[in-house]
């Protein structure tokens, strides 16, 4: 048996990092911003099964981008981290901040442990507020580490040139067609200064809307909707254009349901079906 | 009971495990103790003294179905709690009602909305009506160690099976057995007289707005003869709780809605105690 060379520190952290990021980098980039009702999630994914972006609470969000069924694990682990603390306590203390943080733990633990690869994955955990100041956008790269976002923010492949092309354009109180424009924008952007076209049907998009009456905030825009977002004139587009609940068109979509603790009364859950209010501004 | 129990404050190795979409088997994993199934009481001597909560109904029409309650708790022959509420939304397209010991029936409840909600994330798909009723089961087979001690939990579970295009109704015994019912359901202390006075009124052809004045006389008739069962109290502005579920999800009526329905069938009453009559023959 031959003696292994000597490693530094330094060298050994160096490589791990060098590893999960080259990982990262392979898979597509994803954003996240804030508009004047929520946050919205968007990345190319040409997937309609396996999802980039999902729900983890009533008013928190998930996005990540790398190795698939690393953070598929993180994920589901972030549900039922943040499912058994709203059923031990309460569902209002359960927050992003919180999730965040444990999964910083998870990661950092992984990250710096000899006996395990490090993950290939960065993730965003996003929370709605009441208002636009209350929103929470935390990054989290893959050693363990927690970035406190605003306004945008970029992770994946392309990430810093999509970041600086979002910072300078990005304003708060945009609406919903006018962030998801921009977001398209700044994901069709490649590396070498070409831009590409994006088709609506290899895009996965995602809110978390405060204006939902129910509980559960995060949503899915799909077919229809999103189609007609992307074709909103920037100018026509009101910051109402708010997603409405009656294109839930995707099949094994997730009706949010305006499901309540028993102990207090539940605000009936308005279901808007006619998609009439929506088709009509243009 | 805190989530990250160990030193380094990562999620524990439950919690990254891949397999299973049910909460519930989450939970006897990392947590038995917190489940509901797991406690046992130490022998007594006699019944244990806790609220009760008393009658729910539910009738299906054309395109959904309506599922209601009154608003009582009794403690013996104590009323616990006049504004109880005993009827509650599971997910989007079923709501649940709770007859039996209040304390633990809503606790139920609220892992059943969490059962259901946990595999919604996690699959990214509900579960279909009838895996939402099997669950039900499972949960109230967990009680039934409690239920042998006289605290027994038997809901009413009602939902829209989007697949079939229906509303369906299935009902419970303290030991889980799970039977679906056509056309109404009852349970609770007084479902003998709600039961008795739906199958006098009820037609499988009602309107939506029918079926709701057909419930509230359920439950007032329950009422009537069903001391533990409470009826619309006019002076404190307490009306039963009335929810309907159909293609566009689960709502439940507000003050107004409930009250509507219930001073008009009371307004009746006043000239017609016993209510509407059938015919003989």
């Amino acid at each position: 048996m031959s003696t292994p060379f000597y490693v530094s520190p330094q060298q050994a952290m160096a490589d791990r990092a060098e590893y999960a990021r080259k990982g990262i980098a392979r898979g597509r980039s994803l954003v996240v911003l804030q508009f004047a009702d929520g946050i919205v999630f968007v990345g190319e994914n040409p997937s309609r099964a396996l999802h980039k972006f999902s729900e983890i609470y009533d008013r928190i969000g998930f996005a990540a981008a790398g190795k698939y069924n690393e953070y598929e694990n993180l994920r589901i682990g972030g549900v039922r981290y943040a499912d058994l603390r709203g059923y031990t306590y309460d569902r209002d203390d359960v927050t992003a901040r919180g999730l965040a943080n444990v999964y910083a733990q998870t990661l950092g633990t992984i990250f710096s442990s000899a006996a395990e690869k490090p993950y290939e994955v960065e993730l965003v955990v996003a929370e709605v507020g009441a208002g636009p100041e209350g929103d929470q956008i935390y990054r989290l790269p893959h050693d363990g580490s927690i970035v406190d976002e605003h306004g945008s923010v970029a992770v994946g492949g392309n990430a810093e040139q999509i970041s600086s092309f979002l910072d300078q354009r990005h304003r708060d109180g945009m609406s919903l067609a006018e962030a998801l424009k921009l977001a398209v924008q700044a994901l069709s952007r490649e590396a070498n200064g070409n831009e590409r076209e994006i088709p609506a049907e290899r895009l996965e998009v995602a809110v978390l809307d405060r204006t939902r009456p129910q509980q559960r905030k995060f949503k899915r825009i799909v077919g229809r909707q999103l189609t007609r977002l992307l074709d909103a004139d920037g100018a026509g587009a009101t910051p109402t254009d708010a997603p409405s609940d009656s294109e839930d068109a995707e099949g094994g979509s997730t009706p949010a349901a305006g499901t309540d603790t028993p102990a207090k009364s539940t605000d009936a859950p308005a279901k808007g079906t006619d998609a009439s209010d929506e088709g009509t501004k243009e | 009971m805190e989530a990250n129990t160990r030193s380094t404050g990562r999620l524990p190795a439950a919690f990254l495990t891949p397999g299973s979409s049910s909460f519930m088997d989450f939970l006897s994993d990392h947590s038995p103790e917190i489940l509901p199934g797991n406690r046992s009481l130490p022998p007594l001597q006699g019944a244990v003294e806790a609220p009760h909560g008393t009658t729910i109904v539910a009738a299906s029409f054309p395109g959904g179905v309506v599922l209601a309650g009154d608003r009582r708790a009794t403690m013996g022959n104590m009323i616990a709690q006049r504004d109880i509420e005993k009827v509650f939304p599971a997910d989007e397209y079923s709501a649940v009602g709770i007859a039996g010991t209040a304390g633990l029936a809503v606790e139920m409840v609220k892992l059943f909305q969490l059962e259901l909600e946990h595999f919604e994330k996690v699959e990214g798909a509900t579960l279909s009506l009838e895996g939402k009723a099997n669950r039900l089961s499972t949960m109230i087979r967990s009680n039934l160690a409690m239920a042998m001690q006289g605290l027994a939990v038997v809901p009413l579970f009602a939902g829209y099976d989007v697949d079939r295009e229906k509303g369906r109704i299935f009902s419970y015994d303290v030991t889980g057995g799970r039977s679906e019912e056509h056309g109404y359901a009852a349970t609770g202390s007084g479902s003998v007289f709600a039961r008795g006075s739906m199958k006098k009124l009820y037609r499988n052809d009602l309107t939506e707005e029918q079926t709701l004045t057909l419930v509230v006389q359920a439950l007032y008739d329950a009422a009537d003869d069903d001391s533990a069962t409470g009826g619309p109290d006019v002076a404190r502005r307490i009306y039963p709780i009335v929810t309907v579920i159909t293609d566009e999800g689960f709502r439940r009526l507000d003050d107004t809605e409930s009250s509507e329905i219930a001073r008009a069938i009371l307004e009746r009453r006043l000239e017609q105690p016993d209510g509407p009559r059938a015919a003989l023959l």
